[in-house]
């Protein structure tokens, strides 16, 4: 393995495993911020016991997903050192400013919330939770700015060999962030909202505590349902935006060798063939291309081979068609997801209406497999845009190739990537057993001051100094 | 002053303020072990820093943030060149993060010894490795034409550096103890306060060993005389006002030269570097300095504005945070 294999696997590793938390930090932190909402406004204490549930929840992932974001926040230096230097001007300033925005606010209005229960007055306390929803939205907002740069570099000149900042504004203006930010906020909504759904499907079904968890569905579906279509249709303006910014990747996302005829048609299913660069079958819908792309039946998109003479006119000779099956199969993971959960979160919300909720088993077992989607989604889009960007890093100006830090040797790399694998394993082990334990016991503990100490062992020494 | 000069001002506050708000965080996480006698202590101590602990972190993520937009060739080159202690540091802050949430959420004692162990280690390596990051920065590290560092292992680890860890480690920990006795109640503080008093000359012991051995491996005294044995002196008497209002139970004004005393170490550190911000070993045309690793005068000039604007509204809620949790810990109402 050279260092340059281990360095992208690293960096995709813990990258996508900090995006399972993220996702689900941003959309459950909503959702207890509108229950806590609820509550204050309404006055009904259920609503209070479901913020302090799901909020419970909501604090072990949140836990997961800081720890593995402080990885990321060094990891462009230390495995990326080259690409640092040549964007730092640029790339570093979104991170700094997400940090100073959006992570202060974010970690010390979680410590009031957590703590300020009994001390702060409801409206202050409520307030406290909405400014880390806030946070976390504001935190995405920076992050995917930086993200959006590497898809589409805005606001620079180059100036001796690197990248330099003319124009701060045209980074929050990038065409590329005003249609990444809104799906990936919608993605996160739906990836709360299915939890919730999920969770509470899996509570109806025994039924336990059927109330708290019949209104705790109903909340979730509606946002599910917004969000659902929220994500579809921005999606849907991010695949037109990628025809002008990133044709190649769109082309590699259809598994489009040859130009399109006119009209295009959408390949549903195809065995792509990436050595003789053909498909050997593919199942299409006419039009659908075009219409996803134009929002016409007609026009051709152009194909891999095509692009591939303009891209070498443009950028010298190389290679520059992304690994197409990965990025093929990703987007249509992502999008059979999206789809699949619109239609579950329609169905949800018509059996409430009707009231026949209960009644539908399958359906709740249903919704329990359906927690998994939104985070295959999640990470299928990730991988469809991170990959269909390569060979480059920031695209058009720096390869992946040349981005690595020149100074860390494939030992460092190997012991570094086993031991995060090693700790990223324990992490996840303990937050499922978490999570499971705090479902099962369900809400009806909470709030009892418990004797911790009926476990401990008597014959441990330090049992006798046990307070009291 | 140019903007380049300012952000290294900037990224020395921000490491000034990590090492005053973290390092009590650390120290009382060292404090679990060493002071705590049964699980009841090592809650109370926990929930001193429970809603602050993790702000504080964020105090040196902005730091880093601020390094990787002012100076990228810092960023590039320290972090790279740093490779492995710096995912010792991850990794520990990775379990410390995680232990706080985790430890007391299954009540069986096997689960809350192994978290108690994980926040053991998470608390003392990273001082620890700053502490030996920082003085090998000072030292000079084999930096070459290309601003890359490639250092082998007794580059990191010898006796100097391991000395600087040792004592910015133990200068976490007597802050921590002292934060203790402003934070609890009762048996807990005055056992808090006891072990401070006797740690407290273990940690002059190493600060004048550490100073003498600065004297003798880096240009500490000689680049900048007239700025640090002034700040050299200050921090001495730091420590002896600390030690003196430890005895008298002013808990209070203990707390505040504990953390001067930090506070200074840090700023010292940072002044005899400056304007250099990686001293190479190679020779000093190859140091990185804060004008041959600054981002463009664009940049700096945003990001002095945004940093300007919104830094007042961050340190007013912070305040604001600890002020609504200024009651001492007293066992009654405890979260983790
Ligand atoms: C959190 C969601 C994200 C996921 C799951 C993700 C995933 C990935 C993956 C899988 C790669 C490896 C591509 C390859 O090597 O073939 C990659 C590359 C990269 N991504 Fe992301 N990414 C995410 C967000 C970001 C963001 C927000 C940034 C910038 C702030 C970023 C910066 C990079 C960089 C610098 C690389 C270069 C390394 C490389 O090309 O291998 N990523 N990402
Ligand atoms: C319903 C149909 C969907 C369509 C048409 C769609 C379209 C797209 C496209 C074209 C991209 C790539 C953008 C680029 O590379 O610049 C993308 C990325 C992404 N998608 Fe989707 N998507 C859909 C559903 C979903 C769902 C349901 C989720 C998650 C719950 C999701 C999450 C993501 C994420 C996290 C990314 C990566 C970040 C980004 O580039 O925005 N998508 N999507």
């Amino acid at each position: 393995m050279t260092e340059l294999m281990l360095a992208r696997l690293q960096f995709g590793a813990t990258t996508i495993f900090h995006f399972l938390f993220v996702p689900l930090s941003i959309g459950l932190v909503f959702m207890v911020a509108l229950m806590e909402t609820f509550y204050v406004v309404k006055g009904q204490e259920i609503y209070k016991r479901m913020a302090k549930f799901w909020g419970h929840l909501f604090l072990i992932n949140f836990a997961v997903g800081v720890v593995t974001g402080i990885i990321q926040e060094f990891q462009f230096g230390m495995n990326w050192s080259e690409y640092s230097r040549f964007v730092g001007d640029v790339f570093g300033a979104p991170l700094a400013i997400e940090a100073l925005l959006a992570f202060f606010m974010e970690s010390t209005f979680i410590g009031l919330w957590i703590f300020g229960w009994d001390r702060l007055s409801k409206k202050v306390h409520l307030l406290c939770i909405w400014l880390v929803s806030l946070g976390t939205v504001l935190s995405a907002l920076w992050i995917l700015a930086a993200n959006s740069f590497m898809q589409e570099p805005v606001g620079f000149v180059m100036n001796n060999g690197r990248a330099e900042m003319n124009d701060f504004f045209a980074l929050l203006k990038n065409p590329q962030l005003l249609v990444e930010f809104p799906h990936v906020i919608f993605g996160a909504l739906a990836t709360g909202a299915f939890f919730i759904g999920g969770v509470s499907a899996y509570k109806l079904l025994r039924k336990q505590e059927a109330e708290f968890f019949r209104r705790s569905f109903n909340m979730a579906m509606v946002v599910a349902m917004i969000a659902g279509v929220g994500v579809a249709f921005s999606g849907h303006e991010q695949a037109q935006h990628l025809m002008e910014s990133q044709p190649m990747k769109m082309a590699a996302s259809e598994a489009l060798w040859e130009d399109s005829g006119d009209p295009a048609s959408w390949n549903l299913f195809s065995i792509v063939d990436v050595e003789n660069q053909e498909n050997k079958f593919e199942i299409s819908i006419p039009y659908a291309l075009s219409y996803l792309t134009y929002e016409e039946f007609s026009g051709s998109v152009p194909g891999m081979l095509t692009l591939q003479e303009q891209y070498e006119e443009k950028y010298g000779e190389g290679n520059y068609i992304p690994p197409v099956k990965t990025t093929f199969w990703s987007f249509r993971i992502m999008a059979g997801a999206g789809l699949i959960m619109i239609l579950a979160a329609s169905a949800a919300l018509w059996y409430s209406f009707k009231e026949q909720l209960m009644e539908k088993r399958f359906f709740l077992k249903l919704m329990v497999a359906l927690i998994s989607f939104p985070f295959l989604a999640n990470t299928a889009g990730w991988i469809m845009t991170e990959i269909g960007r390569q060979p480059w890093t920031v695209f058009g100006l720096m390869t992946t190739s040349a981005s690595v830090s020149p100074n860390v040797s494939v030992a460092s790399l190997l012991f570094s990537f086993i031991a995060f694998t090693l700790a990223y394993t324990a992490l996840a082990i303990v937050l499922v057993y978490l999570f499971v334990r705090e479902i099962k016991k369900g809400t009806e503990h909470q709030g009892e001051k418990e004797d911790r100490h009926e476990s401990i062992d008597p014959f441990e020494r330090e049992a006798y100094h046990t307070w009291n | 002053m140019e903007l380049s000069e300012l952000w290294f001002l900037l990224v020395a506050v921000l490491f000034i303020g990590f090492f005053f708000l973290e390092g009590f965080d650390f120290g009382v996480g060292m404090a679990t072990r060493f002071l705590g006698r049964n699980d009841f202590d090592r809650r109370m101590m926990i929930n001193t820093i429970g809603p602050f602990w993790d702000a504080n972190e964020v105090w040196l993520l902005t730091g880093g943030g601020a390094i990787f937009a002012a100076f990228p060739h810092w960023y590039a080159t320290m972090f790279s060149g740093y490779y492995i202690p710096f995912v010792f540091v991850l990794l520990a802050l990775i379990g410390r993060g995680v232990a706080f949430e985790f430890r007391g959420k299954v009540h069986s004692l096997k689960w809350t010894r192994t978290w108690d162990w994980v926040i053991l280690f998470g608390s003392i390596l990273p001082p620890f490795l700053f502490g030996v990051l920082f003085t090998s920065l000072l030292r000079g590290m084999p930096i070459d034409e290309t601003m890359t560092l490639r250092a082998g292992f007794s580059d990191f680890i010898n006796l100097y550096t391991v000395t600087g860890g040792v004592t910015v480690t133990l200068l976490c920990f007597l802050h921590g103890l002292v934060f203790l006795t402003i934070r609890t109640v009762g048996d807990l503080r005055e056992r808090a306060r006891h072990l401070a008093e006797r740690l407290i000359f273990i940690v002059l012991g190493m600060l004048i060993l550490f100073v003498g051995m600065s004297y003798l491996e880096t240009d500490l005294f000689t680049y900048r005389p007239l700025v640090t044995l002034p700040m050299v002196g200050l921090i001495v008497v730091s420590y002896v006002v600390s030690i003196l209002a430890l005895r008298k139970q002013k808990d209070g004004l203990s707390f505040v030269m504990s953390g001067l005393g930090i506070m200074l170490t840090v700023a010292t550190i940072f002044s005899a570097l400056f304007p250099r911000v990686m001293v190479s070993s190679l020779g000093s045309t190859f140091d990185l300095t804060v004008y041959n690793a600054a981002s463009g005068a664009y940049s700096l000039k945003v990001m002095t504005i945004v940093a300007m604007t919104l830094l007042p509204f961050v340190l007013g809620y912070q305040i604001w945070s600890y002020y609504v949790f200024r009651k001492r810990v007293d066992g009654k109402d405890m979260v983790y």
